[in-house]
C-alpha cells in the first residue's frame, strides 16, 4: 500500500480522485484544492467530504438556523449557548443541566436496533463532553403506517434498541412520543434526548488549548464502523439501485459506554483533563478539527498512534470510522500519567496521538509522513454555506383551501361515543405502554413522571427537591399545512406539557427533520419552520439551546412530512409539588382552561376517521400559552390543583379519558352552553388544558383565573363511577374506555 | 432425515461485544495466548426429508430472512454428513 502523502499530492496534481464517491460536488472539490493550493491527499479528501457533508457541516441549514442566535430572547439562565455540545441551564441551586436531542434517522431504516441504540449512545456522550453525568434520555418515535410491513420490521428493532442501550446505561427513559404516518414508510425518524447535571464549575467546553498539551483517544478500539456514513447518509436518499451506498453499520457497546462515562466523570472530578470531545459522525476528523479551530488553532496527531480493532484500515478510513464508544481528551503534560492511571483503573484502552500547537495548522502523521495539513478552520467552520433557492410550493394553496368543514360530522350521544372510542383505538392516541414499558422509566430512582404523564420530570437534588421537567413535541401533520405555525404549535406543545406538571419551562432543544434541501419546497418548508419557531422562542423566552438538523429524509421523491421536534425544558423548585395527569379524588371539580374554536384542520379526528390532511392548522396564541403556564405553575405551587392534563391531538375527550383512567375513577361532564358537543368534545385548539380543583380551592382557583382574564369554565366533576359520563350525549364504562385504548399497540405487534 | 446446520457470525468489520467480554475473560481467569474472540450462532435444522438441493436452498433462503441479519452478519449452510 502506498501512502498518499502531502509531498506526494504536491508533485501529482492531476491524479484523479474519488470526491464523487464520497459525497462531494465538483465545485466544492475545487474549493478544496483552493484552499490547500494543490490536490488534497486521500487523507484529507477523506476530512472535508465528511465535514462537509451536510450531516456535519450544516450548509443548507446555516443560513436559516442564525435566526436562533439572532433573535435569541434574554435570559439569565443560559450559561452555555448554542455552538457547544450542548446547551447549559442554570436551575438553580448552583445545579446545571444540559440537554440535547439529536437525530439517528437513517442508520436506524437500514439496521433498526444498533441505529437506534447507537442514537442514544452518541447524545449521551455528547452530554457528557460537557462534563455532565446522563441522568435520563427521551425518544421521539415516527413510523410509517401501523399496519405496513415494513413498520412491523423497523419499529419493534428500534424499540428494543432505544430500551437495550439505555437499560444497559442504567438510565430510565421518561418519555417522548411514537406517531404513525405512511410518509415515514422506509424514512422512519429516531430522535434521541440526554440530560445531564452537574455543578456550575464543572462546565467543561470542547477546546483545545495551551500548547504542548497532549491529545489522548480513548475508549473503545477503532474499526471499520459506518466508514463514510457521515457523508453518505446525509447526502443520499435511499435508492435500491444502489446497495453500495449504504452506509456501513456502526455497533454500540453500551457496557463500554457505561465504564467510560464513570471514567470521563473521574477524569473530570480529579481536574487532570482540560477538554474532552465525543466522536460522532466523522470520527477523528470531526474530534481533532473541532477541538483545534475551537482552541489555540493547531493540533500535530500521529496517526498510527490509534488503537485498531482492525489493522488493515488506511489512514482515511480510520479518519473517517465512526467506530462507537470513543473521547477525544486533551491533557497537560504533568496530568498525563494521572489521567493514564484512571483510564486504566476503569480499563480503557488509552493512546497518546498527538499534542496541541499554536502553528494554525492540523498535521496529521502516519509513520512519519505528513498525509494532512490543513487549516483546521477550513475543515469545521468554514465548510461550504448554501443559500438554497425555497419557495412556496404551489400545491400549498390547494392543500389549505381543502379544509375539514365539508367532512361528515358525529351527531348525537351515539355517534360521538363511537368517535371517541375509535380514536381512543386509532394508532396515533392509542396507549404507548407497549413501547414504554420497554423501557426502564425508574432506574436510578429520581424519576418523579413518566410516560404517559404529559412531561418526564426528574428529581435533581434530593435535599431541595429541585427538579426539572422535559417534553417533546412535534406535529406533523400541522407543519404541512402550515410550516411557520407548525413550528410554532409544537413549541407551544412542548412548553404547555412542561407546565402542566408545575414546571416554569426555560430553554428550547429542537430535532428538524425535513426532506431534501435540493426541492425548493422542502427548502421553503424548513425555513418556515425555523423562523417559526425562532419567533415563538422570543416571544415565550426559552431560548434555543442546541439541537440537530437532518435533511433527505425521503423516499424517492416524497419528503417526509416536515416535522420539528421540539423539547423544552423547564424547572420545578420542589418536585414534591409537581402536578400529575390523572383524576384521583371524587368530588373534585374539573375545569376547562383556554377558549375552544371550530378548529379541526390537521386533527387527528380528520386524519383517523376521514385520511383527511388539509385546511389550515388551529391558530397559534403564544401570550395566551404563556398565561396558561403562568396558571399551571402557581396553581402546582399554591396547591390549588391536583391534577392537570394538557389538550392536544383528539381534544378534549382524549384528555378527559387519559386523565379517568390513569388511576381508574369516573367523571360526570357537561357541555358548557352555547358549545356545540362535537367541537367541545374534539376540537384541537391551543392554550387549553383541564384541571381537577379541590372543592376548598375552588374559589382561590377561580379568583386567580379571572384576574388574568383566562377563560376557564366548569365542565364536570370527579366521581369514583368507573364511567366517563357527558351527560345528555353518552355514557362509556371505563372498561370499554381501556380496551380501546391498550389493545391497539400489542395486537399489532404481539400477533 | 437429514440435518442442514447454519452458522452465523458477525461480519468481520462489526464490532462484537460479547466476543470482546469472552476474550477478557481468558485473560481473567488465566487462559493464555488469545489474540482475538468473535462469538457466532449455530443452528441445527432437521429436515423432514433429504437434503435435496431444493431443500437447502429453501434453508438457506430462511438462513438470510430469519437466522441471520445481513446487514451486520454473514452466515454459511453446510448439510452434516451421517445423521
Amino acid at each position: 500500500m502506498t501512502i498518499d502523502t502531502v509531498e506526494l499530492a504536491a508533485k501529482t496534481p492531476d491524479q484523479p480522485q474519488p470526491w464523487d464517491e464520497l459525497g462531494l460536488k465538483e465545485d466544492e472539490y475545487q474549493r478544496i484544492r483552493d484552499i490547500l493550493g494543490r490536490r488534497p491527499t486521500n487523507a484529507e479528501l477523506a476530512m472535508y467530504s465528511v465535514m462537509w457533508s451536510e450531516h456535519c457541516s450544516y450548509k443548507s441549514s446555516k443560513v436559516h438556523l442564525r435566526q436562533f442566535g439572532e433573535k435569541a430572547p434574554a435570559s439569565d439562565a443560559l450559561l452555555v449557548g448554542m455552538g457547544q455540545n450542548a446547551g447549559v441551564v442554570d436551575i438553580g441551586h448552583g445545579y446545571a443541566v444540559t440537554f440535547k436531542i439529536e437525530s439517528h434517522n437513517h442508520p436506524s431504516y437500514v439496521e433498526p436496533y444498533q441505529g437506534a441504540a447507537t442514537g442514544v449512545g452518541g447524545i449521551v456522550r455528547d452530554i457528557l463532553a460537557m462534563g455532565a453525568r446522563p441522568v435520563a434520555v427521551m425518544d421521539s418515535l415516527r413510523f410509517g403506517p401501523l399496519e405496513a410491513d415494513d413498520t412491523h420490521r423497523v419499529l419493534p428493532g428500534v424499540v428494543a434498541g432505544v430500551g437495550g442501550y439505555g437499560n444497559c446505561l442504567g438510565l430510565p427513559n421518561i418519555g417522548g412520543e411514537v406517531v404513525f404516518d405512511p410518509s415515514y414508510a422506509a424514512n422512519p425518524l429516531v430522535n434521541a434526548l440526554c440530560v445531564g447535571v452537574m455543578k456550575h464549575e464543572d462546565i467543561h467546553l470542547a477546546n483545545a488549548t495551551g500548547v504542548g498539551n497532549k491529545v489522548v483517544l480513548f475508549g473503545a478500539r477503532t474499526g471499520g464502523d459506518g466508514i463514510g456514513g457521515a457523508s453518505i447518509l446525509a447526502s443520499e436518499s435511499f435508492d435500491d439501485s444502489k446497495p453500495s451506498k449504504r452506509p456501513a453499520v456502526q455497533v454500540g457497546d453500551p457496557f463500554m459506554e457505561k465504564v467510560l462515562i464513570e471514567c470521563c466523570l473521574e477524569l473530570f472530578e480529579a481536574q487532570v483533563v482540560e477538554a474532552i470531545q465525543d466522536l460522532g459522525a466523522a470520527g477523528i476528523s470531526c474530534a481533532t478539527s473541532e477541538l483545534a479551530s475551537n482552541g489555540d488553532g493547531g493540533m500535530y496527531v500521529q496517526l498510527e498512534k490509534v488503537l485498531l480493532r482492525d489493522p488493515s484500515l488506511t489512514p482515511g478510513e480510520i479518519m473517517m470510522s465512526e467506530s462507537q464508544e470513543r473521547m477525544m481528551g486533551i491533557v497537560t503534560p504533568e496530568n498525563l500519567d494521572a489521567f493514564l492511571a484512571i483510564t486504566a483503573r476503569w480499563d480503557v484502552e488509552t493512546a497518546v496521538i498527538g499534542e496541541v500547537t499554536d502553528t494554525g495548522r492540523l498535521i496529521i502523521d502516519w509513520h512519519g509522513e505528513t498525509i494532512v495539513d490543513v487549516d483546521p478552520r477550513t475543515v469545521a467552520h468554514d465548510g461550504p454555506v448554501y443559500e438554497r433557492p425555497f419557495e412556496r410550493p404551489a400545491w400549498q394553496d390547494e392543500l389549505q383551501a381543502a379544509g375539514p368543514d365539508s367532512l361528515p360530522r358525529p351527531s348525537g350521544g351515539e355517534e360521538l361515543r363511537d368517535t371517541l372510542l375509535r380514536l381512543l383505538a386509532s394508532p396515533n392516541l392509542a396507549s404507548k405502554a407497549w413501547i414504554t414499558d420497554q423501557y426502564d422509566r425508574y432506574v436510578l430512582g429520581n424519576t418523579v413522571l413518566a410516560q404517559p404523564e404529559d412531561a418526564g420530570v426528574l428529581r435533581i437534588d434530593e435535599s431541595t427537591g429541585l427538579g426539572v421537567a422535559i417534553a417533546t413535541d412535534g406535529n406533523g401533520r400541522y407543519a404541512k399545512l402550515d410550516p411557520y405555525t407548525g413550528a410554532q404549535l409544537a413549541l407551544a406543545e412542548a412548553y404547555r406539557n412542561v407546565a402542566t406538571t408545575g414546571a416554569r419551562p426555560l430553554a428550547v432543544t429542537d430535532g428538524l427533520n425535513f426532506g431534501s434541501p435540493e426541492d425548493p419546497a422542502v427548502m421553503w418548508q424548513f425555513a418556515e419552520a425555523i423562523r417559526g419557531l425562532a419567533d415563538g422562542c422570543q416571544a415565550l423566552g426559552t431560548p434555543v439551546t442546541g439541537g440537530n438538523v437532518s435533511l433527505y429524509n425521503q423516499t424517492g421523491g416524497t419528503a417526509i412530512l416536515p416535522t420539528a421536534i421540539v423539547g423544552v425544558l423547564g424547572v420545578l423548585d420542589d418536585v414534591a409539588r409537581r402536578t400529575p395527569q390523572g383524576f384521583r379524588t371524587s368530588g373534585q371539580v374539573i375545569y376547562l382552561l383556554g377558549e375552544t374554536r371550530d378548529e379541526f384542520g390537521g386533527s387527528e379526528w380528520a386524519w383517523a376517521e376521514h385520511g383527511h390532511l388539509g385546511g389550515l392548522p388551529p391558530s397559534v396564541d403564544l401570550a395566551a400559552e404563556r398565561e396558561l403556564a403562568d396558571i399551571l405553575v402557581n396553581a402546582s405551587r399554591d396547591g390549588l390543583i391536583d391534577a392537570a392534563h394538557d389538550l392536544s391531538d383528539g381534544g378534549l375527550a382524549i384528555a378527559l379519558t387519559e386523565s379517568v383512567l390513569r388511576y381508574g375513577v369516573g367523571a360526570r361532564v357537561w357541555v358548557p352552553d352555547g358549545l356545540d358537543p362535537f367541537v367541545f368534545l374534539f376540537s384541537e385548539s391551543q392554550a387549553r388544558a383541564i384541571v381537577a380543583v379541590p372543592r376548598s380551592e375552588e374559589v382561590r382557583f377561580t379568583d386567580m383565573c379571572s384576574a388574568r382574564r383566562f377563560a376557564h369554565q366548569r365542565i364536570g366533576v370527579v366521581d369514583d363511577g368507573g364511567v366517563l359520563d357527558v351527560q345528555g350525549l353518552f355514557a362509556v364504562p371505563l372498561d370499554q374506555l381501556r380496551t380501546a385504548h391498550e389493545s391497539t399497540l400489542s395486537s399489532a405487534f404481539e400477533a | 432425515m437429514a440435518r442442514v446446520v447454519v452458522d452465523v457470525m458477525l461480519k468481520p468489520e462489526i464490532l462484537d461485544p460479547q466476543g470482546k467480554a469472552v476474550q477478557g475473560a481468558f485473560g481473567r481467569l488465566g487462559f493464555e495466548g488469545v489474540a482475538s474472540v468473535r462469538q457466532g450462532k449455530r443452528f441445527e435444522i432437521e429436515l423432514d426429508g433429504e437434503a435435496t438441493p431444493e431443500a437447502v436452498a429453501e434453508i438457506e433462503r430462511a438462513a438470510a430472512t430469519l437466522l441471520a441479519n445481513p446487514v451486520i452478519e454473514d452466515f454459511t449452510v453446510h448439510v452434516e454428513a451421517g445423521v
